[in-house]
């Protein structure tokens, strides 16, 4: 199919409006946050003067007036710490189902499975009782516990899809040298294992920055507040303003980061997302 | 029993218990709990209030015309935006298995509503279409007075596309990832007998396809069913457009009412399990061939 042919022209155009379709909604946030606040309401796709006074309103008042920045340590630490735990927890049990035999494997499996299509809205309400007796409301570990729970079948399936793929010959050799079944894990297997570590954390790691119902159910404060909750209540500078330059400008804080990272990734986590997917 | 197989057990089970546990903390606890919270009446701003109701709570939510709203607008808003997403994402998986260039690009572009936050993407579409902040009044064909969250309909269309947008990558990489499966040698075998592009894409790849469909379509449904963070942040469920998530979240969260709420929660927690119950036992789909969600 050689350039000015037909075919070559549909393609194009096909692949045209699939990049502006995913485009617009990021480039229209962008637009509107360099908007100057008295021009956020000229309904205009491209700012015609740019300014950056909605991203100074966000971070103005250091640490602790700004709206902004202590939802967004807290949206790092949280989802990090997710990662962290989930992954090592993950990892085990990934490499046991896909290398040892033992009674109970397709039942983790089904169970990780059931979790995974369990509905978050059902635990909400027990949640929030026992976290408020407990002292764990408005808190990071209120957030990291129900966030472990949920990334936990995502990071179990992809990685025992990608342990699968492991050459584990290299496990037997190494048990054939004298190696014990732990020292088989540590020494050869992990160092094998870590691309697709590294892919599961990605997916966690968004699944967690991405989270807002547990975020506004568990939280009260910016003691533990993330940045997605954090959004929905933010205030215009009166109440006759709109915070919609504000909301504009974290935003593309949030979001260009990420794309970045899922870019410069974007390898393994389409790997990572159609682990399993199908029988390869 | 050999001592190897017995130590390979236990190492088995010492490396699967925490995972087990931590997944159970959140899930199996508390839907007992919820459980036990819907037969009661708790509401924690009249605390003193409190007691035994049996299923009266579960009464009160199935006999209230906005459960069945509730109802009405989650399916609503799921069956639409999965149905679009079905075709947009195949129609992008084959760009992408087909295309001779460019492929890389679609693949990055697919990419950027996954990364994305879905609350924030709610907030862009959300002032995209407003009428005071957004550009899509100005667009030809568009009334320059259209309000579209003044009504209920055009609520949705909004909340279906931002939906769409966000979620149509997953499916569209489910299905790639069960297209590249298929054996090429039967499209050149199709071709030589003469079948069209249209007969081999309905003949081959669709029946070839099904279990990767079925699969990708339930996890998106239940999804689906579980619609809160758009609709939260474009309507809160003004004009008529709540979903049954945001039922639940009103009654527990805002309104404190843990006995209703709680009903509402298991209810959810019913449908849900009904929905995937249909997909694998009417429609065969085989989930232990699949994966949870991103």
């Amino acid at each position: 199919m050689g350039r000015g042919t037909r075919d070559y022209a549909y393609w194009s155009i096909a692949i045209a409006v699939v990049l502006i379709f995913a485009l617009i909604p990021v480039i229209w946030l962008i637009s509107l946050s360099l908007k100057p606040p008295d021009a956020i309401t000229d309904q205009r796709f491209i700012p015609s003067e740019v300014s950056f006074d909605n991203y100074k309103s966000l971070f103005e008042g250091g640490i602790d007036d700004s709206p902004f920045i202590k939802p967004l340590i807290n949206s790092i630490g949280i989802a990090l710490i997710t990662t962290v735990i989930s992954i090592v927890l993950a990892s085990f049990t990934a490499y046991a189902i896909a290398r040892l035999e033992f009674p109970g494997k397709r039942l983790i499996l089904a169970g990780a499975l059931a979790i995974a299509m369990f509905p978050p809205i059902s635990t909400v309400g027990p949640l929030f009782d026992m976290w408020r007796s407990l002292g764990l409301y408005d808190t990071w570990p209120g957030l990291i516990i129900p966030y472990l729970t949920f990334s936990l079948p995502l990071a179990i399936y992809v990685l025992v899809a990608l342990f699968r793929e492991i050459p584990w010959d290299l496990e037997e050799a190494a048990a054939v040298d004298g190696a014990t079944p732990y020292q088989a894990f540590t020494k050869v297997i992990v160092p094998l294992a870590a691309p697709g570590v590294f892919t599961a954390a990605i997916l966690v790691f968004i699944f967690a920055w991405n989270d807002f119902l547990f975020a506004i159910s568990l939280t009260s404060s910016d003691a533990s507040r993330t940045v997605p909750a954090a959004l929905a209540f933010f205030t215009g500078e009166s109440s006759f303003t709109q915070p919609t330059g504000s909301i504009a400008a974290a935003a593309v804080v949030v979001t260009i980061p990420i794309i970045v990272f899922v870019l410069f990734f974007q390898r393994r986590i389409v790997a990572g997302l159609t682990a399993g997917a199908v029988k390869g | 029993m050999s001592a190897r197989t017995r130590s390979e057990r236990k190492l088995a089970w010492m490396l699967c218990a925490p995972a087990v546990l931590a997944m159970l903390a959140v899930t199996a606890y508390p839907i007992g709990y919820a459980v036990a919270l819907s037969v009661q009446q708790i509401d924690l701003r009249f605390p003193e209030e409190s007691g035994f109701v049996g299923l009266d709570n579960y009464g009160a939510v199935l006999s209230s015309e906005l459960w069945w709203t509730d109802i009405f607008n989650t399916l609503f808003v799921m069956l639409i935006s999965v149905a679009i997403e079905l075709v947009l994402g195949m129609a992008i998986a084959l760009v992408m298995y087909k295309a001779i260039f460019g492929r890389g690009v679609v693949r990055t572009a697919v990419l950027i509503p996954y990364g994305i936050i879905t609350v924030v993407a709610a907030f862009a579409w959300q002032f995209a279409f407003a009428p005071d902040t957004g550009f899509v009044n100005q667009l030809p064909l568009i009334s320059d007075e259209m309000d579209w969250f003044g009504g209920r309909f055009s609520s949705f269309a909004v909340i279906i596309m931002a939906e769409v947008w966000k979620t149509t990558p997953f499916m569209a990489l489910l299905l790639l990832a069960g297209l590249v499966t298929i054996d090429s040698g039967l499209y050149e075998a199709a071709k030589v007998d003469g079948a069209s592009a249209w007969q081999r894409f309905t003949k081959i790849t669709l029946p070839l396809m099904k279990p990767a469909i079925l699969v990708a379509l339930l996890f998106r449904t239940l999804d689906g069913f579980r619609v809160f963070d758009t609709i939260f942040v474009m309507t809160r469920g003004a004009q008529d457009t709540e979903s049954v998530s945001i039922l639940g979240y009103n009654q527990l969260i805002s309104r404190l009412n843990l006995g209703l709420g709680s009903a509402v929660s298991v209810l959810i927690f019913i449908c849900v399990f009904l929905i995937a119950f249909v997909f694998v036992r009417g429609f065969g789909a085989k989930v232990d061939e699949g994966r949870p969600g991103g």
